[in-house]
Formats: structure tokens, C-alpha cells, sequence
């Protein structure tokens, strides 16, 4: 870099741009925060659906389960699973694991209650209808 | 080793390759799991080799940093640490915290973990990449703040220079931007959001400037360029690296819940994620080109330029290739994300960790470089994990060019499970380029005991 650019002046870009992009970032995201109840469906959130999350962070679900997209790659995504499959074959599969067939990705027995189970399924339900730009782009997940 | 305070940083670097070599394992046992489903299971369930091999990731890479940080700073600051004594405790404090933390993920279901833990005290587990148990991530943050007040402690009563202030204003932010893991709403959009402000402004915010920091500390040391010149480099690529990185957080909040001109400021931004990574390839180049002296390190040199090559690769080239917001909403999830994810972690962060190993290891065993027949193991060892990690990375690309093409583009979208047993081929040749990576690591362990009774490297006496 020629001699006319100094390290003062490098600084000063470097402080200023940080700052300045720092809080563009912080005010688009206060103005998300806003808007967000339009999209969050958070109207929907019950106690069931609290619990519901917390069965799902008690027992990692995340650690092989994508949820909007976000998570482990290696089992199927669960954001739309409530559509995909609908709560009855949900309950039905969570209380079947592990298959044990040879070879197959296998899920872990949780040994959830019945309300546990029946709070995922309405968590599965309320994350399903949040408005999340009509990802993923087809049922499959 | 100039003094003798920078001593304390040799156990956070041996801490660190020995958590790699963890890391690398249970990597394998994932990578064997996605191809034969049963493997080890029930002992070691994928999730919990998940949670162990990126959990491990990050704590050896924090290992790293701080070894770094208590290399360089003393240097830089032309006095020794504050204090040792500190850094030595707070050493002991997170390798026990740590090992914990991982023994409770092996020995323990994950549930009874966090029932142990209190975890409905403040619940905070059971998110990606921060599924610590609360009591770690106190721990953590009790970690951090001695370890910034000792550093902090030290570049205040000593000379500032622009790395240790870029190095101090990195590690600040990890430390900050961490508090946001202690941040967990019911409101999973919410959740998402600011969980997104521990992850994304982590590796794409203030970790780069730990790493620009310690790539230019090398770079003056085994190229003898003129500070001036390089901390200007410095600033601008830093610049630049929050310029593109912090608004560059929009393209995670395209899909979960957020308004959708995130996915106009996602796409912009963090399509010029790249150009901070590719200054840093030109500016590492440059300077070794113009080098004024030469070093007898010359394996610290070849990790310092492979490191700017591949983080341009793997987060910079892999990153853009799924960053628009319309090539996202087919590959977003997908084994695309796992190939970036597995470049860019290994480019930037692995590679500048054994970068500073391999500029500060000799020195801290007392002398200025190792002997040839022990850098050339280690240049070998760069390139089995390097070549590895390139094939690791196009073999999960091909997997997920498949997977999004029959799962989500063609006309009758196929089960993911369906489109897994499909795409298998590449998960074996994934799982084969791991095991190559795994020798390219017995190699570089292996350099550390070979050579160490023959003469140091010398420079060659005809060289300018």
C-alpha cells in the first residue's frame, strides 16, 4: 500500500466502520424484534408449547434433528414434521425407538411421559406455523 | 522465548493437540455412523459424538487462543504477564471443567446431565454448539474474564501495540458475545435470533480478528517486514472482516421466522465475506515474499500461508457458494452447510492455532527452530490433513448436491432418509479421506518426538 494511506488513517476506518456496522446491525434487529409478533406466531405459545421446547433441549434433540434448518444433518428436519407426519405417527414413533434394525441410524428410547410427549407434538405445532418464508421448499424437509 | 512468563502458554498448547486428537476420533465414529446407522450404538448415540467432536472443537481452539494470547502479548508488550500464577490456575480450572463436561456427555444420558446440572434453574442447554450444562458456561465466563484481566493487565502496563489491542479487542468480543448464551426464550424465533449472535458473530466477527492478530505476529517474526507495513494490512483486513461479517449475520435470518429483507442484507453482505479472506492470502503471500530475513522455522511459514489459502477456500469460496438468499432456500440444512462448515473451521481456526504451535513450540522447549528431519514430519502432516480435508470437504459437496437436488429440486422430492441411503457412496469416501487426515495427525504428534537430539535447523548461509 503507497505511502499516502497511513496506519492512522487504516485505524480510523477500522474503528469507525466497526461502529458504525455494529449499530446498523444492533437497530435492524431491534426493528425485527418489533415486527416479529406479525411472524413469530407467539400468540400460540401455551404452556404445552414451553414444555414442549424443553423436552426438546433436555434431551438434544438438536444433536441429530435439523429445526428450521438449523442443527445435526443426520435425521430428517422437524420444523414441518407436525405436517409431514402429523402428532399421532409422532407420539407413536418417538415411544418405538430403537428400531434395532441392522445397519439403520438409530434413534434413542427418552422414555418421555405421555404429557411430555404430547407438549413436543404441540411445540412441533406451533413451530410448524410460524412464518418462516415458506422454507423448506417442499414437505419432505 | 524472550521471557520467561511466556512459558505458561506450552500446557494450553499441548492441552489443545490433545483435545484434536479427540475431536478427530469421535469425527470418525460419525463418520462411520452415517454409513452403517447402528455403530456403537447404544453406548455412543450420534448426538452424543456430535456434541463431544464440536464441543472438543472449541475448547481446544480456546485453548489455542488463550496460548496464543499469553505467547504473543508478553512480546508485544516487551514485559512478562502479569501474572503466571493466574494463567497456570485458570489452565487447571478449564481442563477439569472441560473434561467433565465431556465425560458427563459420554457417561450420562443427556437429559440426566442437565437434571444434574439444574439446568431448569436457568436453562440454557440443548442448543447447538452450546449444549454445556449452565455450570460449565458460568465456568467459562469465570475463565475468560481472568484470562482477559492477565492479558489486559499485562499490554496496559506495557508497550500497546496494534496486535495486542486487535488481539485484545478479539477476545473481548468472544467473551462478551458469549453472554448471549445465557439468553434462551421460550419464543424459539427469539431463541434463534440471538443465539445467532454467539455463533455467527464468533466466527465470522471477532474470531478473525484473534486470527489476523496472530497471523501477523507470525508474519513479523519469520518475515522481518516492517511493522508499519503489516499492522496497516492488519486494520484494513479487519475492517473489512466487520464491514461484510456483522450486517454478513443476515444470512442465517432468512428461514426462521425473521422479515425477508434479511435475505436482501444477507445476501449482499455476506457475499463480500471473501474479500477479507482473500486480502489475507495476498497480504500473507506478499509479506513472505518481501521477506527481509530468513527464518529456520520454515514449517511455521508453510501453516501461516496454507492457513490464508484455505480459510479463503473454506469460509470465503465455500461460504459464498450457498450464501444467496436463493441458492440458501434449496441448500440451507444440507451437506452443503456440513462441507463449508468443515473447510472454514479447518482453514481459519484449526490451522492458525498450529500455526502459532508451530512458530512458539520450539522456542518454549528452547530453541528457534526444530531440527530439519522433525519439520519436514510436520510439513507432511500439513499436507495429509490439509489434502484430507479438501476431500472431506468435496465429498460432502457432492453429497449434498445430490441430497438437495432429490430431497428438494426434482419433481417427486424423495424422504430425507430415502435420499441418506442414496448418497452413501460419498459418505464412505468422506469416512476414508477422515482416516487419511487421521494419519496426517499421528504425523504431526509424531514430529513433536522425532529430531529433538539433532541440531536445530539452520538457515542456509548462501540465502540473502
Amino acid at each position: 500500500m503507497s505511502t499516502t494511506f497511513t496506519k492512522s488513517m487504516a485505524r480510523n476506518i477500522f474503528y469507525g466502520s466497526a461502529m458504525f456496522f455494529f449499530l446498523l446491525l444492533v437497530g435492524l434487529v431491534f426493528h425485527t424484534t418489533r415486527v416479529l409478533p406479525e411472524r413469530d406466531n407467539r400468540e400460540n405459545i401455551t404452556p404445552a408449547v414451553a414444555l414442549g421446547k424443553k423436552v426438546w433441549e433436555d434431551n438434544n434433540c438438536i444433536g441429530c434433528h435439523t429445526l428450521m434448518g438449523e442443527g445435526a444433518y443426520f435425521a430428517p428436519e422437524l420444523a414441518n414434521v407436525y405436517e409431514r407426519r402429523g402428532p399421532i405417527f409422532i407420539k407413536a414413533w418417538i415411544q418405538a425407538q430403537p428400531t434395532r434394525v441392522e445397519g439403520r441410524r438409530q434413534m434413542p428410547q427418552f422414555n418421555l411421559s405421555e404429557e411430555e410427549l404430547d407438549a413436543l407434538n404441540e411445540f412441533f405445532k406451533w413451530v410448524n406455523e410460524i412464518d418462516d418464508a415458506n422454507w423448506p421448499p417442499n414437505i419432505q424437509g | 522465548m524472550q521471557y520467561q512468563s511466556q512459558a505458561v502458554a506450552k500446557p494450553y498448547f499441548i492441552a489443545a493437540i490433545g483435545l484434536f486428537i479427540g475431536q478427530i476420533l469421535f469425527g470418525l465414529i460419525m463418520g462411520m455412523q452415517y454409513v452403517v446407522g447402528d455403530f456403537l450404538f447404544p453406548e455412543i448415540p450420534f448426538n452424543v459424538a456430535r456434541m463431544v467432536h464440536t464441543n472438543l472443537l472449541i475448547v481446544w481452539l480456546l485453548f489455542g487462543f488463550m496460548g496464543a494470547a499469553y505467547f504473543m502479548v508478553p512480546e508485544e508488550a516487551e514485559r512478562d504477564l502479569f501474572s503466571p500464577k493466574l494463567a497456570l490456575a485458570l489452565f487447571w480450572i478449564f481442563l477439569v471443567a472441560g473434561a467433565l463436561t465431556i465425560l458427563g456427555y459420554l457417561l450420562v444420558p443427556y437429559a440426566a446431565l442437565a437434571e444434574m446440572t439444574h439446568n431448569d434453574l436457568l436453562p440454557t442447554m440443548g442448543r447447538e454448539f452450546l449444549e454445556q450444562p449452565t455450570i460449565t458456561k458460568l465456568g467459562i465466563v469465570v475463565v475468560a474474564l481472568g484470562f482477559l484481566f492477565n492479558i489486559g493487565m499485562t499490554v496496559l502496563k506495557g508497550r500497546k501495540t496494534v496486535i495486542s489491542l486487535v488481539l485484545l479487542l478479539g477476545l473481548l468480543g468472544l467473551a462478551v458475545f458469549f453472554l448471549f448464551s445465557f439468553y434462551n426464550p421460550t419464543n424459539l424465533v427469539l431463541d434463534k435470533i440471538f443465539w445467532w449472535w454467539v455463533v455467527h458473530l464468533w466466527v465470522e466477527g471477532v474470531w478473525e480478528l484473534i486470527l489476523g492478530s496472530i497471523l501477523a505476529f507470525v508474519l513479523i517474526k519469520i518475515t522481518g517486514v516492517d511493522r508499519e507495513v503489516i499492522e496497516k494490512w492488519l486494520y484494513v483486513i479487519i475492517a473489512m472482516v466487520l464491514v461484510t461479517g456483522l450486517l454478513g449475520t443476515g444470512h442465517h435470518y432468512y428461514w426462521i421466522g425473521t422479515p425477508e429483507y434479511w435475505q436482501w442484507i444477507g445476501s449482499v453482505f455476506s457475499a463480500l465475506e471473501p474479500i477479507p479472506f482473500f486480502m489475507m492470502t495476498v497480504f500473507a503471500f506478499n509479506m513472505v515474499n518481501r521477506r527481509r530475513r530468513q527464518h529456520p522455522n520454515k514449517a511455521a511459514t508453510l501453516w501461516a500461508l496454507g492457513c490464508s489459502v484455505m480459510a479463503f477456500l473454506g469460509a470465503g469460496v465455500w461460504g459464498f457458494i450457498h450464501t444467496l438468499s436463493p441458492v440458501n432456500f434449496y441448500t440451507h440444512g444440507s451437506q452443503i452447510t456440513a462441507a463449508h462448515g468443515h473447510m472454514a473451521f479447518y482453514g481459519a481456526y484449526v490451522l492458525i492455532v498450529l500455526t502459532i504451535i508451530s512458530y512458539a513450540m520450539p522456542q518454549l522447549r528452547g530453541r528457534e527452530a526444530n531440527s530439519n528431519r522433525s519439520q519436514v514430519l510436520e510439513m507432511w502432516s500439513f499436507w495429509l490433513m490439509t489434502v484430507s480435508m479438501v476431500f472431506i470437504t468435496l465429498f460432502l459437496t457432492g453429497a449434498g448436491i445430490l441430497q438437495v437436488w432429490l430431497q428438494r429440486v426434482a419433481d417427486n422430492p424423495q424422504p430425507f432418509m430415502v435420499v441418506q441411503d442414496q448418497i452413501s457412496l460419498f459418505y464412505w469416501m468422506r469416512e476414508i479421506a477422515g482416516l487419511f487426515f487421521l494419519i496426517g495427525l499421528i504425523c504431526y504428534v509424531t514430529s513433536f518426538f522425532v529430531g529433538s537430539k539433532e541440531p536445530a535447523a539452520q538457515v542456509a548461509p548462501t540465502t540473502v
